[in-house]
Order: C-alpha cells, then sequence, then structure tokens
C-alpha cells in the first residue's frame, strides 16, 4: 500500500517545474506532529509560487485522499490565489474553491478605549441598580403574597411549604450537627488555653455560652444553609426557566410569587432558626465535651452554669437574626434563580454568585444587628 | 374575532442596540379559523405568539386576545381561555403526567379531587397516551409524548384558542401524522381556534385553513393555502415552491373551502 504520509516533491514537466502531491492531505494525517513538520518542510523547500520565470504548475491527481484541511494550507500557500497551472480532479477543484470562496480575514478585534470603558463603567452601575431594583420588587411582591395568604390560609401552598421545609430543614440537621459540634470542640481547645493561664477556667463555660448562642451558631448554621439551600433554590428555578416552565406557570395564571418564592421563604424563615438552635446545641455539647478534656470542667457544671453566664436575651435575638437571614437567603436565591439565562455557564454562574451573596449578606445583617443591639443581652 | 393584532412593534435590546423583531404587523384571526404562522428562522413567529399570550410588551401598536388586552392573559382561570403548547413541552419536571395534565383544574380548587382526576384521564386518552402513562415523570416519556401531555394539559379546560409552537417538530412521521389527525378532529369537535408557528409544509396543507407568512418583520400574507402560495413574493417562492414545498404541495386537496365561520 502507498505510504499515506502528505509530502510534495518537485518534477519537471514540458510546461516547467512542478510541484507534486502526494499521499492523504486529510486533517487526520496532517494533524499528526511528524506529517506536519515534513508537509511544511517540503512545502517551504519549493521555489517560490511566483519567482519570475519559474511559475510553478501543482499537480494534485496522485493524491490518495484531499480535504478541506489540505485544500485550506495549499490556498495559504499559494497566497490566496489561484496557481497559473493546476492539474486536479473535479471533485478536489470543488473542495479548493468552496476554501477559497470561504477564506476571509476575520475583522480585528476591537479594542477597548478608556472612553468605552467609561461608558461601561457606566452602563455595569445602571445594572447594578436594575437588579437593586428587581430585588426590591421581590421583597415587596413577597409581603403582599404573605398579606394574602394570611387573608385566605386555605389556598395557601401547604404542599409546596412542606416539601421544602423537609429538604431544606430536616434534610440538613446530619450536616449542621456535625459542623457544629467541631467547631465547638475547636473553641473549646483553643479557648482553654488561653484561659489556663489566667486560671479562670470556669469563664470557659460563659465564652462558649456567648460566642456560640449569639453568634457563631447562627451565622454557621446560616452559611451552611446558604450554600446548600441558596443553591439549590437557584438552580431549581434557574432550570425552570430555561426549560420554559415558568412561561407555562404564568400562561396558566399561576402566580410565580405565591407559588414559587412565598413557599420557599416561608421555610427557610421557619427552619434558619431550628437549625440555628440545633446547631448551637451540638456546638455547645462539642465545646462541653472539649472543656472536660481540656479543663476538667465537668458536664454538669457546665450545664448549671449556662442560664446564669448566657442572658436568654441572647437566644432571642439569635433566634430573630436566623429568621432574617433565612428570609434574605430565600430572596437572594430566587433573584438569581429568576435571572439565568438558557446555556450553562449562566446556570454556573448564577448559582455560585447566589451563595457568594447570600454568605456575604449573612455576614453584613450580623454586623447590623450586632451594632444595634450591642447593649442587649451583654 | 379571537386575536387582534394591530401595528405591532417589538423592540428587543437596550436603548442604544435596538432590535426590532416586528414592525407594523397586522395580523387577525377569527373563530374556527386554524392558522398557520410560517416564515424564515429569526423571523420572530414565536415572539408573536409570546405577545399573544402576553409574556412580552408591546414596543407599540396592541395585541387584543377574546377581546381583552394580551396583558391581561395570565390571571385567574387563564386556561379556560387560551391552551399553549410549548415547543419543548415545558411540562412540570416535578409533577407526573397525570399532575401536570390536571394542575390548572386542581388550581382552581373548587373541584372534587376524583372529578378532577376523570377528566385529566379522559384527555391524556383523547390526545392518544394509555392510562398507565398517566403515573410516568416527564424525564421518562420520548419528545411524541412530551407533545402529546403538554396538549392535553393546554386542553384541559376545552379553551377556545390553542396556540402551538412547532407542534410537529422532532416528531417522526407517523407520531406528526397522528398529531395532525389528533388536531383536525380535535378542531372539529370542540370548534377550536387554533394558531400554530410550524416549518413543516405537510402539516400546513394538510390542516389550516389559512397561512399567515411572517416575512420582512410584518405579515405579508394572510389567507387560505392556495391564495398564500399564489402570491408573488420571493419569500414565498423560495418557502413554498422550492424542492419541499412543491412536493407537500401536491398532497393538497382540490379546492373546495370548508366553511369559514366567522
Amino acid at each position: 500500500m502507498e505510504e499515506p504520509s502528505p509530502r510534495v516533491t518537485q518534477q519537471d514537466t514540458p510546461q516547467g517545474p512542478c510541484a507534486v502531491l502526494a499521499g492523504r492531505w486529510t486533517a487526520a494525517q496532517l494533524t499528526e506532529a511528524s506529517a506536519w513538520r515534513q508537509a511544511s518542510r517540503d512545502l517551504q523547500a519549493l521555489p517560490a509560487a511566483a519567482a519570475p520565470g519559474a511559475l510553478l504548475g501543482w499537480n494534485l491527481q496522485s493524491l490518495q485522499q484531499f480535504d478541506h484541511i489540505g485544500a485550506q494550507i495549499l490556498w495559504d500557500h499559494w497566497g490566496r490565489q489561484w496557481p497559473t497551472r493546476l492539474d486536479a480532479t473535479p471533485d478536489q477543484r470543488a473542495v479548493l474553491e468552496r476554501v477559497a470562496q470561504f477564506t476571509t480575514t476575520p475583522p480585528a478585534p476591537l479594542r477597548s478605549t478608556p472612553r468605552q470603558q467609561f461608558l461601561d463603567l457606566g452602563a455595569w452601575v445602571l445594572q447594578g441598580l436594575e437588579r437593586g431594583k428587581d430585588l426590591t420588587r421581590l421583597i415587596g411582591q413577597l409581603l403582599l403574597d404573605m398579606l394574602r395568604l394570611l387573608r385566605a390560609p386555605r389556598r395557601g401552598p401547604w404542599r409546596d411549604l412542606s416539601g421544602h421545609l423537609f429538604s431544606m430543614g430536616a434534610a440538613a440537621l446530619p450536616i449542621t450537627a456535625l459542623v457544629g459540634f467541631l467547631i465547638g470542640v475547636v473553641l473549646a481547645y483553643l479557648s482553654a488555653q488561653q484561659l489556663r493561664q489566667f486560671g479562670a477556667d470556669a469563664f470557659i463555660v460563659d465564652m462558649l455560652g456567648i460566642s456560640l448562642i449569639r453568634e457563631l451558631g447562627p451565622v454557621l448554621a446560616a452559611i451552611l444553609l446558604a450554600g446548600r439551600s441558596g443553591s439549590a433554590i437557584t438552580a431549581q428555578i434557574g432550570v425552570m426557566r430555561v426549560t420554559e416552565e415558568l412561561d407555562a406557570m404564568s400562561v396558566m395564571g399561576i402566580a410565580q410569587g405565591f407559588r414559587l418564592v412565598l413557599p420557599r421563604a416561608l421555610a427557610l424563615a421557619i427552619v434558619m432558626p431550628l437549625i440555628s438552635v440545633w446547631t448551637t446545641l451540638a456546638a455547645l455539647v462539642g465545646g462541653m465535651l472539649a472543656a472536660d478534656v481540656a479543663l476538667g470542667v465537668t458536664p454538669a457544671f457546665f450545664i448549671e452554669a449556662l442560664p446564669g453566664a448566657v442572658d436568654v436575651a441572647n437566644l432571642t435575638l439569635a433566634t430573630g437574626k436566623s429568621v432574617v437571614f433565612g428570609v434574605l437567603i430565600a430572596l437572594i436565591g430566587c433573584h438569581f434563580g429568576l435571572r439565568v439565562k438558557p446555556n450553562t455557564e449562566s446556570l454556573g454562574q448564577g448559582t455560585t454568585a447566589s451563595v457568594v451573596a447570600s454568605i456575604t449578606m449573612v455576614i453584613l445583617v450580623d454586623a447590623l444587628f450586632a451594632v444595634v443591639f450591642k447593649n442587649v443581652g451583654i | 374575532m379571537i386575536v387582534d393584532v394591530e401595528k405591532l412593534w417589538t423592540v428587543f435590546g437596550p436603548p442604544e442596540h435596538p432590535v426590532v423583531i416586528h414592525q407594523d404587523l397586522d395580523l387577525r384571526v377569527r373563530r374556527g379559523e386554524i392558522v398557520s404562522l410560517v416564515g424564515g428562522s429569526g423571523s420572530g413567529k414565536t415572539t408573536l405568539l409570546r405577545q399573544m399570550l402576553g409574556l412580552e410588551t408591546p414596543f407599540r401598536g396592541q395585541v387584543r386576545v377574546l377581546g381583552e388586552p394580551a396583558s391581561c392573559m395570565g390571571g385567574q382561570g387563564a386556561s379556560s381561555r387560551v391552551g399553549m403548547l410549548f415547543q419543548h413541552g415545558a411540562l412540570f419536571s416535578a409533577f407526573s403526567v397525570l399532575d401536570n395534565v390536571a394542575f390548572a383544574l386542581r388550581e382552581l380548587g373548587n373541584l372534587p379531587d376524583a372529578l378532577i382526576r376523570d377528566a385529566a384521564l379522559v384527555k391524556l386518552q383523547m390526545a392518544g397516551l394509555a392510562v398507565a402513562d398517566a403515573a410516568k415523570m416527564p424525564s421518562d416519556l420520548s419528545g411524541g409524548m412530551v407533545k402529546r401531555v403538554a396538549l392535553a394539559r393546554a386542553l384541559i379546560m376545552d379553551p377556545p384558542l390553542l396556540l402551538l409552537d412547532e407542534p410537529t417538530a422532532g416528531l417522526d412521521p407517523e407520531s406528526s401524522d397522528s398529531f395532525c389527525a389528533l388536531l383536525g378532529s380535535l378542531h372539529r369537535e370542540m370548534g377550536l381556534t387554533v394558531v400554530m408557528v410550524t416549518h413543516d409544509l405537510d402539516t400546513v396543507f394538510e390542516l389550516s385553513t389559512r397561512v399567515a407568512v411572517l416575512a420582512e418583520k410584518r405579515v405579508i400574507v394572510n389567507g387560505p393555502v392556495r391564495e398564500v402560495v399564489a402570491f408573488d413574493h420571493p419569500f414565498i417562492r423560495e418557502f413554498f415552491l422550492g424542492q419541499r414545498g412543491r412536493r407537500a404541495m401536491a398532497t393538497l386537496p382540490e379546492p373546495a373551502p370548508a366553511a369559514q365561520p366567522v
């Protein structure tokens, strides 16, 4: 069988010097490194096609196979012009003609001028304001839907709500317990080192109690649920947008706010304080055990001293914070979900942005609560 | 007049780079017609359907459906006025087939559950599916079955107007045939008015009483099939009188137009 590697040889014919192509000039052959090197070396070795007095003819008749990649290489080598002498089969000519017809120089990429960047900045700000408007609209619609629910409770989306309560709450119990427990252990160990220096072992209860009940429990639970449920909400609603389910719903007269956003917001508002308490408890148990091991502070002492060390106002504050976290996580998730465009990249970006925005929101709102309620409970 | 589109302008995109989809578009659909909306890709056929459903807002002009502005569509009981078959079905992926079809009825909340179930099963079987399919999830269905379920869902409340977006796209010839037969018989029995976006010339010739051709951002002709095919316009020549067009036209019955009620 003839050697398939693409090559060019030069022959002298009665009409003048002629370059003869042989082998298979196809994508499969030419994309092999050695074949490409050989072929380009052969082409370079040819006398220049436009050398005066030695017009080079081209003979493609002995090619085994010829496709558009081979044609493109030839066309580019010919400087995007037809050679004066070309001996090729009609099919090969058709391929070359198609390549010749469609080869163009792409337009130069638009350079971004400072003026354009300035205008882009303005457009970006306006876009941000649009987003803010959408979020405000979402919050307003949620309030109206809650009123509607209160007025006619029997027609509420209770099945949706119970489904969300399970997937957002009950299913999150193991992970939040684990994370809470470990954080409690770590916190207790680190504090124990410092407290032992001052002989203030007993104050471990105060430290763990206030920090966990007031701050770490709610914030940790909120961050975990933002990652879990915030991304799930965005993905669910985003996919519904892509498959036109949202359009089908609105065509059938189903209010999106009432049936999609309200159950999720309500579910997270109910679930978040409960999970927050659960996480705090797990953290306290972990801290209690670690305090026992590290400082010899018995669990009995811990449990007895806790109510005295931590004012119940801390718990109330933590619960209130959690409700706000829950509603905002759900709203942010829905907001990003409703903006997802019909492509996979947009879905991934939207989900990521939703989780990042939710977590940032949790931290900001927590700081806000800390400042506003700084005199409560301590 | 079931659908009345008057001097519609549809414009997308930011004010600096507006993209005009429809420009001064007029379309009227009377009761009992089956109108095929044809046009090249990107000519705005699906957008026109969305305008009729109130999913898009007109830049200028107005769209009235069943005597009311299209923006009022989609309120309570919308399914009793208009049924829509989306191009890919748009079934609710979290619900079973039966729940999908019964959805609109359940939303009203006034009927007993057993009655709703029976009504949904009737519509399912009318659409050509078996009772055994009622418990399946949309992800378990083939393309043809998805479209049938979507049709049953659109028709659950026997709306007077049915909008279809490429109903036979992606269906094998046998399914397309039975789908057309189904639409034809429903049209006769229930007096449906149908507006159908389609590329399938066989469906256009077999089913439609009128054809509306969308080109150059407006409806260039809206009339009975034979009249449209004879209309002198470069797009119509390419669309209907190309190779496929001529083959499909051979199946046209000899002119004996069915009664055209107003």
